[in-house]
C-alpha cells in the first residue's frame, strides 16, 4: 500500500465477471481517490448491467473486452496485459484466487476472513462446528476463503460446487492458464475450452490451484450444478427466506439442500439483484 | 554482424514464408505455435493465433509445418515459440524431443519462468522489470541467446523505441555471457538499427506477421529492408 500513498502507483485495474469484484474495487478506488479501470467481457456487461452501472457511478471506467469468449477468461487476460504494460503505475487487484504466484495465496489470505468470522459466529450461535461447508467455485475465491476457516477441522466436509458447464475441477485436466498450473477445461492439445454458465462469475474455464490441490489430497470435494438447478434454488431461497441470492451461490444452494446433514454452512457470496433481469428472461 | 530474428505464426504457408524471410536476410526464424490465450501477445499476434487455430493448427500440425520448413531452409535455426499449456498437454519432454525431431533448434515458452522444467532447454526471456538476480539466472539457463523483452508490455509495433531498453542491455551485458537479442515493439528499419546499436540482434514479430499476409515476395522485401538497416552498423 505504501507506494499507493507515496503516489507512484495511482492506478488500479481489475477484471470482473459478475461485477461484484468490479464494484468492490471501484468503491475502494473512489474512497482513496485512485483511477480505476475494470475489464469486463461484453457478454457479461450485457447480463450484469446493474453492476456495470454501479461501477460507472463510482467513477470507474469499465473497459469492454470484445474478443474470444467475451467473458471472464478474456477479461482476465486483458487485465494481465494491461498490468504488464503499466506495471510502473498500476496495481492489479485480481478478483479470484487465480493468476501467477503469489496471487492465489494473497487472495486466499484476504478472503479467509469469511471463514474465520463464520466459524466464530457459528460457534457463538450454535455452539458447534457445521457438518459441511458449501460454496460455489468459479475461480474459487469465496470458496477458498470460507474453506480456510475450516481446513484443520477434520470433521467438517468442504464442498465446492461448480457450474456444470464450467467444471474445471470436475472434468478438467492439468494445464496452465493465466500463469498458474491447475485443473482447467482444455482440449487434448492444451487449447482452453469455452466454459458456459448462466452465472457470469462461474463462467471461467480455470480454477485456483489450491482447489486442485485440496481435491487431489481429498480434503475438499467438488460437485456440479446445472443452470436449471441453480435457477430453482434461486427461486426457492427467495420464496422461503426472502433472500435473493446471486446466481453464483445459487449453485451452492442447489447441492447443499441435498446433503445429508443438519447443520450446513453455505457461503452466500453475492446478492441477486444484479441477476433479476437475466433470471426473469429465462422464465 | 547483427542477428535478425523473424517471427511467423505457424500456418500451412509458413515454410514458403520462412524461406522468403531467410532470402531477405533473416538469420533465425521463430515459428509461433498458437495458443488460445496468449498473454504476452498484443492484438496482431493474438488474431493471427486465433486464425491459425480456426484453420486447425494444433500441436501435431505445427510440428509438421516445422518439419516442412526445415526441408526448405536447411541451415537456418528454427525456434518454436509457444505457451506452457501446449507442453503440459503434449508432455514436456516429448514436446522437446518432437520439436528437435522436426528440425527445431531450441524453443521459447513465453509463460514459463526460468527454473521451471530446466530439462526443457529453451531461450529464456528477461524484461525491464527483471531483477539483476533473475537476469543472471536466466542468462545461465538460456539456450544460445537471451531474449530481451525491450519494453514493459505485450508484443506489437510501437511508434517509438522503448526508453527502457538501454538500461536492460546495460544490466544484461554485465550479468550474462550469451548474446542478447531484443524484441517487442520493433517494426521499422529505423527501430531495427537503433536497437541493434545496443543489442547483438533484434526480433521482429507483429509487423512481420502482418507483412506475411501479403505473401512471400512482400515479406522478403520487408526483411531485406531490416537487414539493410542492420548492415549499416
Amino acid at each position: 500500500m505504501r507506494d499507493l500513498y507515496e503516489g507512484t502507483h495511482t492506478r488500479v485495474i481489475a477484471e470482473t465477471g459478475a461485477g461484484q469484484h468490479g464494484v468492490a474495487t471501484a468503491t475502494a478506488c473512489a474512497l482513496l481517490g485512485l483511477e480505476c479501470v475494470v475489464y469486463m467481457g461484453e457478454e457479461d456487461m450485457r447480463r450484469q448491467k446493474p453492476n456495470v452501472e454501479r461501477m460507472g457511478l463510482l467513477g470507474a471506467e469499465v473497459r469492454p473486452v470484445d474478443f474470444g469468449t467475451k467473458t471472464l477468461k478474456e477479461a482476465t487476460s486483458e487485465a494481465i496485459r494491461d498490468w504488464i504494460t503499466n506495471v510502473e503505475t498500476t496495481h492489479y487487484l485480481i478478483g479470484s484466487c487465480v493468476g501467477p504466484a503469489p496471487y492465489p495465496e494473497l487472495v486466499a489470505e484476504l478472503q479467509s476472513v469469511i471463514g474465520r468470522e463464520s466459524r466464530e459466529q457459528l460457534l457463538a450461535v450454535e455452539g458447534r462446528l457445521p457438518e459441511a461447508v458449501v460454496a460455489c467455485v468459479g475461480g474459487g475465491s469465496n470458496a477458498i476463503g470460507i474453506f480456510h476457516g475450516f481446513l484443520d477441522d477434520d470433521s467438517v466436509r468442504l464442498v465446492g460446487v461448480e457450474a456444470a458447464g464450467a467444471a474445471s475441477l470436475g472434468s478438467g485436466r492439468a494445464g496452465v492458464l493465466h500463469g498458474a498450473r491447475s485443473s482447467i477445461l482444455a482440449d487434448e492439445d492444451g487449447q482452453i475450452a469455452d466454459a458456459h454458465s448462466i452465472s457470469a462469475g462461474l463462467d471461467y474455464p480455470g480454477v485456483g490451484p489450491e482447489h486442485a490441490y485440496l481435491r487431489d489430497i481429498g480434503r475438499a470435494e467438488y460437485l456440479g450444478a446445472t443452470d436449471e438447478e441453480a435457477l430453482a434454488a434461486f427461486g426457492d431461497l427467495a420464496r422461503t427466506e426472502g433472500i435473493i441470492p446471486a446466481l453464483e451461490p445459487s449453485h451452492a444452494l442447489a447441492r447443499a439442500r441435498e446433503l445429508d446433514a443438519e447443520l450446513i454452512l453455505v457461503c452466500l457470496s453475492g446478492r441477486g439483484d444484479k441477476d433479476l433481469a437475466e433470471v426473469l428472461a429465462q422464465r | 554482424m547483427k542477428t535478425l530474428v523473424i517471427y511467423l505464426m505457424a500456418d500451412p504457408e509458413t515454410p514458403e514464408l520462412a524461406r522468403a524471410a531467410v532470402e531477405g536476410g533473416a538469420d533465425i526464424v521463430e515459428i509461433g505455435f498458437p495458443f488460445s490465450d496468449p498473454l504476452a501477445d498484443g492484438p496482431v499476434i493474438r488474431r493471427a493465433g486465433e486464425r491459425a487455430l480456426a484453420r486447425g493448427m494444433r500441436t501435431r500440425q505445427c510440428l509438421d509445418v516445422l518439419a516442412r520448413t526445415r526441408t526448405l531452409v536447411p541451415d537456418t535455426p528454427l525456434i518454436p515459440m509457444t505457451y506452457s499449456s501446449l507442453l503440459e498437454a503434449y508432455g514436456w519432454e516429448r514436446f522437446a524431443a518432437d520439436v528437435e525431431g522436426a528440425g527445431g533448434t531450441s524453443m521459447i515458452v513465453a509463460d514459463l519462468p526460468a527454473g521451471e522444467w530446466p530439462e526443457v532447454r529453451r531461450v529464456q526471456l528477461v524484461a525491464p522489470t527483471s531483477t539483476d538476480e533473475r537476469i543472471a539466472y536466466a542468462g545461465e539457463q538460456t539456450d544460445g541467446w537471451l531474449y530481451l523483452v525491450a519494453l514493459t508490455g505485450t508484443t506489437g509495433a510501437r511508434s517509438d523505441l522503448s526508453p527502457e531498453l538501454a538500461g536492460l542491455v546495460e544490466r544484461a551485458r554485465r550479468l550474462v555471457a550469451a548474446p542478447l537479442y531484443a524484441g517487442f515493439g520493433i517494426s521499422t528499419p529505423e527501430h531495427a538499427r537503433a536497437v541493434a546499436e545496443l543489442a547483438d540482434g533484434i526480433i521482429v514479430g507483429s509487423r512481420a506477421v502482418q507483412v506475411a499476409d501479403e505473401g512471400p515476395a512482400a515479406l522478403r522485401e520487408y526483411v531485406s529492408s531490416l537487414r539493410a538497416a542492420l548492415n549499416t552498423l
